[in-house]
């Protein structure tokens, strides 16, 4: 890597390290249900605990997404949200002074169609991070992971419960972080998670010198507070969503959407505690 | 290196044909692809399987279908003598078994007892429910809600079949969808359950799995147009959705180079407005479901609704293998529209005496196109890929044939 700049989230993790602390990462969707809203909702999180955010881009077709993520994208779709407008709202969101880092969240078609080179270039001036691809696994990602590199823009890689023997692998070509799928399933709220939890994060954590941080179904304080003795990074994402779809009424209106802003944010604090 | 120099053996290892294929999937799902994958390079040479699978076509589904030649419909065309493949004379009325028989014989030695599948015009749904019940193994179909309304019959069949009907009430809520709910609920119970794919697309190894089990089609024809005329047909033409019965149409031939391989896409109500499915004709590189190949979608990657009024063919998508062959310009593809393909199916009604599938009917419709165009003593193959009762229904509601009520 030649860039002389740290990257954002590699200084944020290391810094967590040192004061024993796990980040938490919510995950939003760009544009749900306004570009407005994302960018207050990008800052007050910031100022609310959140340590890092994923940037949901939506998409027509989001297969490993349950239905509240899946709304979301149809609803941010509704408003024409393209790529282009997650790599500008996060550019808007650093001229107000936001700090944290931020990871971009997107399927590969619309990397794709953007074009990587292009995506990775305008991300580096939108200090984004880093990217999960969720379909586009060890087998598909090395192309994209050599422009990546070039950019110093980290291509984040999911291991899963069923990953077994292929968790080594996937660690070895890991860059940022590693992001543990906590079960089976889409992203969504549940009751449980894979039984060995702990094992399989343990697993990881002895396959890679990156930090680790466990999605999929993480919806409370109290998961939250489970996960962060195994991890350097929880996601937060359909719980913080379902606040979103639950405040629409407020969000939608251009008088009422800082009030729904806050709610959320109260929400991201709760999870902290 | 072009095409005619060399032996045709696709998919490479990584399961591409040519640029198209892969496996784009989430992480969850690629070790249940490996072990799919490994498990059919195990049974694909066994013996033993593949006689079960063949007796299972012959004695449960009626295989080998005849090779018929369709003589009336020759000489109203007044040019390429015309046969049809008739997969409609298939138990449940269409290709979609011979690939359903031979996935639920991988699933059942692979000890998973339960399946699912995905459906469209739920052809593909009552050929998996039907062989679940043959060989007793729990079966799911995720069908769009859309699709459940346009193919009541089907939903019903199915689930006398002792099928569980999903409704699938996301996105568009037809084909694309249903694919995109039982994607989804493989990855939350891929330890116990099988995935039927129906059509030759999704990630490797499924488009190579369901051509091998429907190249069956091909190989029948080869054999029985020698039989019949002695020699190779001249032209093979077959409706492409997702492409499955083309496939296992053209696999055979692709060696041939003297045989000229013709897919129909839907053009819905035209290729100059926004409600078709051609995707080849109109469109481009893009990942979907699983693998790289031709997609409907906007410039950001969106994919776009398709229109057919075939439910079969009403896709935005289509198997990386077609992809291949319409790059390299082995196959060739061809827009019909709703209303042609409408044309066609009473032709053929008259004619014959066959009422195709409305899917089948855009081959039709494509080879009434061709026929003229070609010498008498040229051959013309139509895949009849299925019965067309279950479109009585949607045929009605658009020519209005309720005369005597």
């Amino acid at each position: 890597m030649n860039n002389t700049v740290m990257n954002r989230m590699d200084a944020a993790f290391e810094k967590l390290k040192s004061e024993g602390k796990t980040a938490l990462i919510p995950f939003i969707t760009v544009g749900d249900p306004h570009i407005d809203v994302t960018l207050e909702l990008l800052l007050g999180m910031e100022q609310s605990g959140a340590d890092m955010i994923e940037l949901g881009v939506p998409y027509s077709d989001p297969l490993a997404d349950g239905p509240v993520i899946e709304r979301a994208s149809a609803r941010a779709l509704q408003n024409d949200i393209t790529l282009r407008d997650s790599l500008q709202v996060a550019k808007k969101a650093r001229e107000r002074g936001a700090n944290i880092p931020y990871v971009l969240f997107t399927y590969y078609n619309p990397v794709f169609q953007y074009g990587a080179e292009k995506l990775f270039k305008e991300m580096v001036d939108s200090e984004i991070s880093g990217i999960i691809i969720p379909d586009l696994p060890l087998e598909e990602s090395t192309p994209i992971r050599e422009i990546a590199d070039r950019y110093s823009i980290h291509l984040v890689p999911l291991v899963a419960p069923t990953s077994k023997e292929r968790v080594q692998q996937i660690a070895q070509h890991g860059r940022g972080f590693i992001y543990c799928v906590s079960s089976l399933g889409v992203t969504g709220v549940r009751s449980s998670f894979a039984a060995n939890i702990e094992q399989f994060l343990q697993e990881v954590r002895t396959a890679t010198n990156l930090p680790i941080a466990i999605g999929f179904g993480i919806s409370n304080a109290e998961h939250v507070r489970r996960f962060s003795s195994h991890c350097d990074g929880v996601v937060v994402g359909s719980a913080i969503v379902r606040q979103i779809e639950e405040a629409l009424p407020l969000l939608q209106s251009p008088q009422t959407a800082q009030d729904g802003v806050l709610q959320i944010c109260k929400f991201v604090r709760e999870l902290k505690s | 290196m072009s095409i005619q120099e060399q032996v045709y053996r696709y998919p490479d290892a990584n399961g591409r044909y040519g640029q198209f294929g892969g496996k784009y999937v989430p992480e969850t799902l690629m070790n249940a692809l490996i072990e799919l994958e490994q498990a059919y390079e195990t049974y694909r040479n066994d013996e033993q399987f593949q006689a079960e699978y063949k007796q299972l076509l012959q004695s449960y589904s009626g295989r080998p279908t005849s090779l018929y030649y369709a003589e009336r419909m020759t000489k109203e065309l007044c040019g390429a003598k015309i046969y049809l493949k008739r997969e409609d004379l298939n138990h449940t009325g269409a290709h979609k078994i011979n690939n359903t028989i031979g996935q639920a014989l991988l699933a059942k030695r692979m000890g998973k007892k339960k399946v699912i599948a995905e459906t469209g015009a739920g052809q593909h749904g009552v050929a998996t429910a039907t062989v679940c019940a043959l060989l007793g193994l729990e079966c799911k179909v995720f069908m769009g809600e859309e699709d459940m309304r346009r193919q009541r019959l089907n939903v019903f069949r199915m689930e006398l079949l002792g099928a569980e009907v999903v409704p699938v009430i996301s996105g568009t809520r037809t084909l694309k969808d249903a694919g995109n709910e039982a994607l989804r609920y493989w990855v939350s119970n891929v330890t116990d359950t099988f995935y039927i794919l129906g059509s030759v697309v999704g990630p490797h190894p499924y488009p190579m799995i369901v051509r091998d089990f429907q190249r069956i089609i091909g190989d029948e024809t080869k054999r029985q147009i020698q039989e019949l005329e002695g020699r190779l047909p001249d032209v093979c033409v077959a409706a492409v959705g997702g492409g499955s019965n083309a496939m296992g149409m053209f696999y055979p031939f692709i060696n041939d180079l003297s045989v000229n391989l013709v897919g129909v896409e839907a053009a819905g109500r035209g290729v100059d407005t926004k409600e078709h499915a051609a995707t080849m004709t109109l469109g481009t590189p893009g990942v979907f479901q699983g693998s790289l190949s031709y997609l409907l979608q906007d410039e950001f990657g969106q994919v776009q609704p398709a229109h057919s009024i075939s439910a079969g063919l009403d896709y935005p998508g289509v198997g990386p293998e077609h992809a291949h062959l319409h790059a390299s310009g082995r196959a060739t593809y061809a827009p019909i529209t709703d209303n042609e393909a409408l044309d066609a199916l009473q032709f053929m009604c008259r004619t014959e005496g066959i009422i195709p599938a409305l899917e089948s009917s855009h081959a039709v419709a494509q080879a009434i196109k061709l026929a003229p165009t070609m010498r008498q003593d040229e051959l013309l193959v139509i895949c009849l890929s299925g019965r067309g009762d279950k479109d009585v229904g949607t045929i009605m509601e658009v020519l209005g044939g309720n005369k005597h009520e």
